[in-house]
């Protein structure tokens, strides 16, 4: 979304989707994961919208849609890519907005080579390191930006979990551009608006999605041309002046080894129909918990600082002015150009007073990343013995991440581990029953990790604020005081800094500066809490000098990058405007506009709708009355509309920059993507993406297909972990690929709460659904003797787990590549051990751990299986039983982990 | 009108309450039923209703069963291979509308009904006919409640039922709440009073469950059927809303999109205590002609 668009976050909100003429929800289950927003879909329904659910799985999602499009997990850029040669190929796109809001017209350099021409793999690439230089696919006559000290390609130290094999290079984007896009050395580029030079975007897309037909759609995805067809004119009727098509997505989308591409998939379309920055339209992504939002944008990753700020690299940028340099260039267009602001006010909200001019506002002071630290490799490094301790909060990765063995071995060479949740879930206990207890694999009085359990009060227990999915802050006030010693995340981390910072209190050295310099003053509530709106404030920023020292900041445009400012995350600036904390809104719904302004607070400025500059047409009316939502005012000079508009407020839509002027003053009164660095939306990506420009198919690691397309048969700067733990079942060529036959795919119901730590203690939600079980079609059953009711063992090359079988006609085989595909479902919220009211064999158990290279985010949404009848062998026969899985398949440590797929001989 | 035995139509008024408030209902619109389960949860948690059972059942993703003393709501899951319309929704570019279509893909000539089930708060109730301790009572807003302290846990409410609601809680109740007495939905007698929703339609987030007068809500229910038809779902039908039914009409009814047994509901339900006025009246028939036997007899015996 960043790379496309300018910011990571979704660009509407969900009350907004009443207003879709179509609704495509794909990779999402709204209905069962987001039963309350689903609501909306539903009044669009209501109002004579078509719903679309493309899913491998009939769910309560397409219970309700008007069409449900089964496909093969792990599929859906072929059945992307083919709406987009669907759309160029009939010229059903919105012309006059590809043309003045995309970079459709945008000329790309002659030295890219596209996926075609090398075989499966885009010009630059390097199979030594499993990376791409992508210098060759930028814009004509613009240099994608060198970085500081050439330092651009980053050291990839890790990601090949092989030691020893450190120093393969890894750029650095990743998150930081799940949250902006990419940079450009400035914003002058060579345009056709024409659209007909050969090396015009437009003709790039054209050519690279020409292959993608309703016949590949059958062949790759099992979809039927003529159901495909009813999508593409759904799709391309419910677009235009008059009309707009929103898609849905969620983690069915980003956990795969290509997700970051099939978001990008979906990006095209949206911008090729004209339905981005519009009512109606836009992308909805769906985050999974209640505040996923939040924790990229004040991070807990280890690449960000917050409001999308790249971390610093060891060894990369020098000083404060490196560092900026290499977020954006002065010439590129754009409100990233003021990233000095957003950083020197992070830097004195952090640091205070000692944070001067003179000592780069103590820019040194920060901890630098050396690579890859996370999450996976994170487990990596443990079962290297790298790693001594771990927090757990709110994370249960013994039953929620992939390869849950590799998570518990993990974990049990640690020294310590810190877990604070409500319930003594499995990645507290796993230590004494754990499946590795009954398997023999682990003894417990060999394991020296030491446990300490915390309890945490839950968000009805404390004050504090969501951001949820559409980039919405809400605030919570504490209703009840928290059970027995149970306290807030706040309290804990406060509580934690102050004994950290007594520790270094006296010390020298350098290392322990940012500690001792950091601002750890909360005023304490009468219940011995932090107080939360404190946070906020420091949050949202004030002026520090000057006329209006004390006052809060009302807009991250007022910050400075002279020290005369602060705030924790530019983004959220805004939030405490006025003084007044603007999550804590609530008034009715019915009491103001449907866009309801005034119920919480959404970054950027209370903008509900983002780029909505585009919702109104090169002139600034809007493109329809039925579409109209920001347009603007001859009379007053001024943007106006239903929303804050996502424009500088006085700025014509005639206004144009002098050539190769930088910045915000660089956009021009057309420019409706003002985070990006040419204004425009991104067809094709010119840089910023680890693995390719454009969406192109690569099958899952593990897939029982053949990619049709070309040799490369998976993503070839896939991260990778080959080790004994992490074995990969054999995929097309490797003809062994026949004793893993079956696609697997996992996810979440209504009734449980991800791990299960949130449900699976609660008798209401675990009497719902009490036991694990996989969904098989009736076919699947007859073929391998499974009976509803009955129990299964499903197998893969890293253990077998057992679940109670539903045979259900909402899983139907599909035919594609010649052969009959079977698919199986396995929620993933059960996990062994002794402290839950329901408990059982946990699906994670059965994935590998391979990674997107941009998000490293793993690949748990598509792999492959074997199923069989009955219980699995319990204690150490089950370790034998897999064995004899993994001696027929001939699985070794390099099965699935060659990233180049050797060439065949061409026939 | 029916016998007096059954009581009158009209609900509160029967039950005596004088110029009572509108009478209160449901009206459960399956066609927006998302499967969720928020009912059956928000249900529990306000009425402290006890847990019910930690088994798979094997049946869809139905684990509840059905509706007990310990549950008040139960979400019916059916699968069914049938198209929702029988007239396409999308047309095809091929020209092939939905149905046709779904042929080919083999799936959407399917669909997975979805409807929450309750306590129908019968206008003639035979729970509350055979209750013989008054625990059981009409109230003001013409519901049906079960009042705890005064239940005896005799019993006889439970056959009485025809949709088999109300149960008696197992348990003793020194360790059960409410163990040994009759139990059902109470249509949240205590938050309806105070202008609340009850539970289980304020959790529900399609409004799949609405609450409100009865005769509000029926003429919305024969406007939503309407429209299903006119949009090609000609399943679409209420159940339980007919006053001159088995039961004088559900307090709580349902749009259905299929017939009622397939929801595991009766088809044609009627108040158990319906025929108990003519057997009582053949009963004092018989009793009488016993009697005029006997003095006749006795009469005979004198001459």
């Amino acid at each position: 979304m960043g790379t496309s668009f300018g910011r990571g976050g979704a660009t509407t909100f969900q009350q907004d989707l009443q207003n879709s003429d179509c609704i495509v929800i794909q990779g999402s289950n709204m209905a069962e994961c987001h039963p309350v927003g689903f609501q909306w879909v539903m009044e669009a329904k209501a109002r004579g919208a078509k719903i679309i659910h493309v899913d491998p799985r009939f769910t309560r999602t397409s219970a309700l849609a008007d069409l449900h499009v089964p496909l093969r997990a792990g599929s859906d850029i072929v059945f992307l890519g083919a709406i987009i040669n669907h759309i160029l190929s009939t010229e059903t796109y919105f012309r006059e907005y590809v043309v003045s809001y995309t970079n459709a017209a945008t000329l790309v350099g002659d030295d890219f080579k596209d996926v075609d021409e090398l075989d499966g793999l885009f010009s630059g690439y390097d199979p030594q390191t499993g990376t791409y230089d992508s210098s060759s696919w930028g814009y004509l006559g613009v240099e994608e930006a060198p970085a500081v000290g050439g330092n651009r390609v980053r050291k990839r130290t890790s990601g090949d979990g092989r030691s020893g094999r450190g120093g393969q290079p890894l750029h650095e984007p990743g998150h930081a551009l799940g949250g902006k896009g990419a940079q450009l050395e400035d914003s002058l580029v060579h345009r056709d608006e024409t659209l007909q030079n050969p090396r015009c975007i437009f003709q790039i897309l054209k050519r690279h999605y020409a292959r993608y037909t309703p016949d590949l759609v059958q062949q790759v995805c099992g979809v039927a041309p003529d159901v495909f067809a009813q999508v593409c004119n759904a799709v391309t009727e419910n677009s235009g002046r008059e009309r707009t098509t929103a898609f849905v997505y969620s983690v069915g989308w980003t956990q795969h080894s290509v997700g970051v591409q099939y978001i990008r998939g979906a990006a095209i379309i949206q911008l090729l129909l004209g339905n981005m920055g519009r009512p109606g339209g836009g992308i909805m992504a769906l985050r999974g918990h209640a505040s996923i939002q939040g924790s990229t944008d004040i991070p807990t990753l280890f690449d960000l600082l917050p409001g999308y700020l790249p971390m610093p690299w060891a060894g990369g940028e020098k000083g404060l002015r490196g560092y900026l340099e290499s977020i954006s260039r002065p010439q590129q267009k754009g409100f990233w150009t003021a990233a000095d602001a957003y950083m020197v006010s992070l830097l004195k909200s952090w640091f205070g007073e000692t944070a001067t001019q003179d000592n780069d506002f103590g820019f040194d002071w920060l901890p630098r990343i050396s690579g890859d630290h996370g999450t996976y490799q994170t487990v990596m490094d443990m079962l290297d013995d790298k790693v001594e301790g771990y927090f757990l909060l709110g994370q249960n990765p013994a039953v929620g991440s992939s390869n849950g063995k590799l998570q518990r071995l993990g974990m049990a060479h640690l020294k310590w581990l810190v877990v604070r949740d409500f319930n003594m879930i499995e990645s507290a206990t796993f230590w004494k029953d754990g499946p590795e207890i009954a398997s023999g694999e682990l003894r417990t009085q060999d394991i020296a990790t030491e446990v300490f359990f915390l309890p945490a009060a839950a968000h009805t227990e404390k004050d504090g604020s969501f951001t949820q999915t559409q980039r919405m802050l809400q605030w919570h006030d504490k209703a009840v005081d928290p059970p027995g010693d149970a306290r807030s995340e706040l309290h804990f981390f406060f509580e934690l800094g102050r004994a950290l910072r007594a520790r270094v209190a006296a010390s020298q050295q350098e290392r322990d500066l940012a500690l001792r310099n950091l601002t750890w003053d909360y005023p304490v509530t009468s219940a011995g809490e932090p107080d939360a709106e404190a946070v906020l404030r420091e949050v949202n920023g004030s002026h520090l000098s000057g006329d209006k020292a004390g006052q809060m900041l009302s807009s991250f445009t007022e910050m400075k990058a002279d020290g005369s400012t602060d705030g924790g995350c530019w983004i959220y600036t805004g939030v405490f405007t006025g003084g007044v904390n603007q999550s804590a809104r609530r008034k009715p719904g019915s009491e103001q506009s449907w866009v309801a302004p005034e119920w919480g607070w959404s970054w950027p400025m209370n903008r509900r709708i983002l780029y909505n500059r585009a919702s109104a047409d090169p002139a600034g009316k809007p493109w329809s009355e039925r579409k109209a939502y920001v347009w603007w005012d001859e009379q007053k000079g001024r943007w106006t509309g239903h929303d804050v508009p996502d424009f500088a407020a006085t700025k014509p839509p005639s206004y144009r920059p002098e050539p190769g002027v930088g910045g915000p003053e660089g956009l021009a009164g057309d420019d409706p993507f003002i985070m990006q660095s040419d204004g425009k939306g991104w067809l094709y990506a010119p840089s910023g993406l680890l693995d390719g420009p454009m969406p192109a198919h690569y099958e899952p690691v593990e897939s029982p297909l053949r990619n049709p397309l070309y040799s490369q048969q998976s993503n070839p700067t896939r991260q990778i972990y080959p080790r004994q733990g992490n074995l990969s079942n054999p995929s097309p060529p490797d003809a062994r690929s026949d004793v893993f036959p079956f696609v697997v795919t996992t996810y979440r119901l209504t009734e449980h709460h991800t791990a299960g730590g949130m449900s699976r203690w609660l008798p209401y939600l675990s009497e719902l659904q009490p036991e694990f079980f996989c969904e098989v079609s009736p076919e699947l059953a007859r073929e391998r003797g499974l009976t509803n009711g009955g129990w299964a063992t499903i197998v893969s090359a890293r253990t077998a787990i057992e679940a109670r079988v539903l045979v259900t006609e909402r899983i139907v085989p599909l035919r594609a590549g010649g052969r009959v595909i079977h698919q199986i479902g396995l929620p993933y919220h059960w996990g062994v051990g002794g402290a839950a009211v329901v408990s059982g064999d946990s699906a994670n158990d059965l994935l590998g751990v391979s990674l997107d290279p941009n998000v490293h985010i793993q690949e748990s949404k598509a792999a492959t299986c074997d199923i069989q009848p009955g219980r699995r062998p319990h204690g150490p026969a089950l370790l034998a039983f897999v064995e004899e899985y993994r001696r027929r398949a001939n699985v070794t440590v390099d099965t699935g982990n060659l990233r180049v797929t050797p060439r065949e001989p061409s026939s | 009108m029916s016998t007096a035995f059954v009581g009158p139509l009209d609900a509160a008024r029967g039950a005596g309450w004088q110029d009572p408030p509108p009478r209160k209902g449901f009206f459960t619109d399956t066609s927006l039923c998302i499967g969720c389960k928020a009912c059956e949860v928000a249900c529990k948690e306000w009425n402290h209703v006890p847990e019910d059972g930690l088994s798979m059942l094997g049946s869809s993703y139905d684990n509840t069963g059905g509706l007990g003393a310990s549950t008040w709501r139960h979400v019916a899951f059916i699968e069914q291979r049938k198209p929702m319309r029988t007239v396409p929704m999308l047309n095809g570019g091929s020209g092939v509308g939905l149905t046709a279509a779904a042929a080919a893909s083999g799936a959407s000539d399917f669909r997975w009904l979805m409807s929450s089930d309750v306590c129908k708060h019968c206008t003639q109730a035979a729970c509350l006919d055979v209750c013989p301790t008054g625990a059981l009572m009409r109230t003001e807003l013409g519901t049906v409640v079960v009042q705890d302290d005064i239940c005896n846990g005799c019993g006889y409410c439970v056959p009485a039922c025809p949709f088999g609601v109300i149960e008696r809680r197992d348990g003793d109740a020194a360790t059960v709440p409410n163990g040994g007495i009759a139990q059902k939905c109470t249509l949240c007698y205590d938050r309806i009073g105070d202008g609340m929703l009850p539970a289980c339609a304020q959790a529900c987030p399609t409004e799949s469950i609405q609450f409100g007068d009865l005769d509000e809500l029926r003429e919305r229910a024969q406007r939503r059927v309407g429209s299903l038809h006119a949009d090609g779902v000609s399943d679409a039908r209420l159940y339980g809303e007919n006053p001159n039914d088995g039961i004088g009409g559900a307090g709580a009814f349902f749009l259905l999109l299929d017939e009622p047994e397939v929801y595991g509901l009766p088809p044609d339900p009627v108040v158990t205590t319906r025929d108990l006025p003519a057997m009582w009246r053949g009963a004092a028939l018989a009793g009488a002609s016993l009697l005029a036997g006997a003095v006749a007899s006795f009469i005979g015996q004198r001459q």
